[in-house]
């Protein structure tokens, strides 16, 4: 089944001094649970509020679920879920409350209401929370009421903003259950996100930065783009090993982790032992090195890397 | 407009408020402390003003006129003293607000048939408090003199030939400041605590982050502002009846015009006062921002509404600033229908100002506030 439920073409969205979004093409399918990755400020929040058809674009355009995000926007309203980055319920309002105001406000039939309500609290593990003030639940608890919010109308697609930013990491988990539970639905998900290795449970993940996609593919696909292999370390004098592994041939990037350190080389095999000698020869003690395969976040480093050195090389032309 | 989303709304804005039983409760009580507080402390009425005596004739003459001045219930003799630079530290000091100054010879010179003068000192810093000590001392003085006049020569004063004026005070016959206070308490609520807590309650939802998830429902606009209003319609309304109530059973103002017409003009005044809210929470990104613009737009509304001071009192170019202000008008219809007693056919001109602004001022802050929420 091909169908796109969210196109753009050259969607762009300036501010007074800056240029957010610039000139995004994407193309969603249906049933896809898409992952917009990005550091903080890159423009993710901007995309999803165009595409949700709260702010207008300052160019290009936008479709979803088969409307203009201009012209049509009531109709993309009645179809879509969004949940904004910030906890965005009435903290003063019970947690079945606020359920039921959504269903309301969406006007969900009285005859489907329970029965949803009751699966939802279920599904979000907030039945015995129903009677509790949403400012009083756990964070986490809050994320799992503002999507089942999300969820009361039966939405096509769901735009979720940083929807596990400041979560601890087991409700985080939980939350990703609920995600790949909707989309096994086929619900299509959109969500955006911070943290790279969300991104491994995505069908297909976009990669932006200052505005603009820099890679978007199958999280499998992006970890192919890295070249070389990878080794990891956890060297004594972190920042002194960083230097001398740059120079040594064969060696493509390092990354600093922590007290770790990613080294992308040609060849593991080959180049392994002269590092190790290299860095004991300076007094540096190397605890564990191994070769390990690349995650989405040292994918994304080195494109993002790639990237800014792209441009300074432009600028040097200039 | 969908009236089931609409009646949803409503439902959600009672419970805020419902939840928050400490704002309810200023809501209900702000209206009788502010009543009270007015009622009793803005007034000019002069009643047992502490006053000195310097007696200098020590006659049974000085003693009449002291206790007449004692008699009338504006004076509150609490002190005698010996010397007139004596009273001036008194009055310097505030320990007392005017003086009696009867000169030596003042018994003497009654029984010679001559016209003895005496000295009434008052602390003039408060001009409205001065003009009122200065029209009772002399009445005070006017009416032993009388007294004096009939007992020495044996004639009725009213057989002496000459003018009378007898001056009738319509309305607020006794001049209580209260009757006058009051109704202009019931306009300031309707406009003051209207506005401010239907700006804040908008500008709640922008602050933690609930309207943007309100606006990807398919709510419109108006449906919000219906629903943000009509508490505050309820609890504005129940306010004026509060007031009205503790007015007529507590301060004793007389309601003289039609109840009914009273309450159906004060909706409509209600109109003006939501806009401003509507359109301050527009304007406003947090609830201390709304707090501090719904002041800024008090001050001109109770200082050129006429609500303390005359509009007729002020400057020309001032008056002219003043008939844009809304409660100007309602001022002059509680006061008219509160204390007059007059209906629409007197009051009927302040009644469309109060619909040409109501509906400007609706207009403007709903297309305001559908911008504010792209």
């Amino acid at each position: 089944m091909d169908e796109r439920v969210i196109e753009t073409h050259d969607l762009t969205k300036r501010f007074k001094k800056v240029t957010a979004v610039d000139k995004l093409n994407l193309s969603i399918q249906r049933g896809e649970i898409f992952g917009l990755l990005g550091p903080d400020g890159a423009g993710k929040t901007t995309t999803i509020r165009m595409l949700c058809a709260i702010m207008d674009p300052s160019a290009g355009s936008a479709r979803v679920a088969g409307f203009d995000t201009v012209k049509g926007a009531e109709e993309i309203k009645k179809r879509i879920g969004y949940m904004p980055q910030q906890f965005s319920l009435y903290g003063d309002l019970t947690v079945l409350e606020n359920l039921v105001f959504f269903a309301d406000i969406f006007q969900v039939k009285r005859q489907e209401r329970e029965e949803r309500i009751a699966r939802l609290l279920g599904f979000a593990r907030l039945t015995e929370f129903k009677e509790r003030r949403a400012a009083h639940l756990s964070g986490g608890m809050q994320k799992k009421l503002a999507l089942a919010c999300t969820l009361i109308h039966s939405p096509e697609i769901i735009f979720l903003d940083e929807p596990t930013t400041g979560v601890d990491p087991v409700s985080r988990r939980e939350f990703w259950d609920i995600l790949t539970g909707l989309h096994m639905q086929g619900v299509t998900l959109f969500i955006s996100t911070p943290y790279m290795d969300e991104a491994e449970r995505c069908s297909r993940a976009a990669l932006m930065f200052e505005g603009s996609i820099i890679v978007c593919d199958a999280p499998a696909h992006i970890k192919g783009l890295v070249e070389g292999e990878l080794l990891e370390l956890r060297p004594d004098r972190l920042r002194e090993a960083r230097r001398i592994i740059g120079e040594l041939p064969g060696v493509l990037e390092v990354q600093t982790y922590g007290d770790l350190l990613h080294v992308f080389v040609d060849d593991a095999a080959r180049r392994a032992p002269p590092i190790q000698e290299t860095l004991s020869d300076a007094g540096i003690i190397v605890q564990g090195m191994r070769q390990t395969r690349p995650r989405m976040e040292e994918a994304f480093i080195s494109l993002i890397r790639k990237r800014l050195a792209g441009n300074e090389g432009l600028d040097f032309v200039d | 407009m969908n009236i089931s989303r609409t009646l949803a709304l409503i439902r959600k804005e009672f419970l805020h408020i419902l939840r928050d039983p400490r704002t309810l409760a200023v809501m209900f009580i702000m209206p009788i402390v502010l009543l009270m507080l007015i009622g009793y402390a803005a007034t000019t009425d002069i009643e047992h003003l502490r006053t000195a005596v310097f007696d200098g004739d020590r006659t049974t003459a000085s003693r009449e006129l002291i206790e007449a001045y004692r008699a009338s219930s504006y004076f509150d003799i609490v002190r005698y003293v010996e010397s007139e630079s004596e009273l001036g530290r008194l009055i310097d000091g505030g320990q007392v607000r005017s003086g009696l100054v009867i000169p030596m010879g003042y018994g003497h010179e009654l029984t010679v048939g001559g016209q003895p003068q005496v000295a009434f000192v008052i602390d003039g810093s408060d001009p409205g408090i001065a003009n009122t000590v200065l029209a009772a001392s002399q009445s005070v003085g006017q009416a032993h003199s009388m007294r004096i006049v009939e007992r020495t020569m044996g004639i009725d004063p009213d057989d002496i030939p000459g003018v009378q004026v007898h001056p009738r005070v319509w309305y607020n016959p006794e001049m209580k400041s209260a009757n006058f206070m009051i109704p202009g308490v019931m306009g300031m609520i309707l406009y003051f605590l209207t506005a401010l807590f239907t700006a804040m309650s908008i500008v709640r939802e922008r602050e933690q982050g609930t309207m943007e998830q309100l606006i990807v429902t398919p709510i419109r606009p108006l449906e919000l502002i219906i629903a943000k209003i009509t508490p505050y319609v309820f609890i504005s309304f129940f306010d004026v009846l509060e007031v009205l109530a503790l007015g007529v059973f507590w301060f004793g103002v007389p309601i003289r015009g039609s109840l009914g017409l009273l309450l159906g003009l004060a909706i409509l005044f209600l109109l003006t006062s939501l806009g401003i809210g509507i359109f301050i929470s527009s304007v406003a990104n947090t609830q201390q921002e709304a707090m501090l613009l719904t002041f800024l737009t008090m001050y001109p509304a109770v200082f050129l509404g006429g609500f303390f001071f005359p509009i007729e009192a002020m400057p020309s170019w001032l008056q002219v600033i003043t008939y844009v202000i809304p409660l100007r008008y309602m001022l002059v219809i509680l006061r008219g229908i509160i204390l007059k007693g007059v209906g629409l056919q007197v009051l009927y001109r302040e009644a469309i100002a109060l619909v040409i602004f109501g509906v400007a001022i609706m207009l403007l802050a709903a297309t305001r506030f559908r911008k504010s929420l792209e």
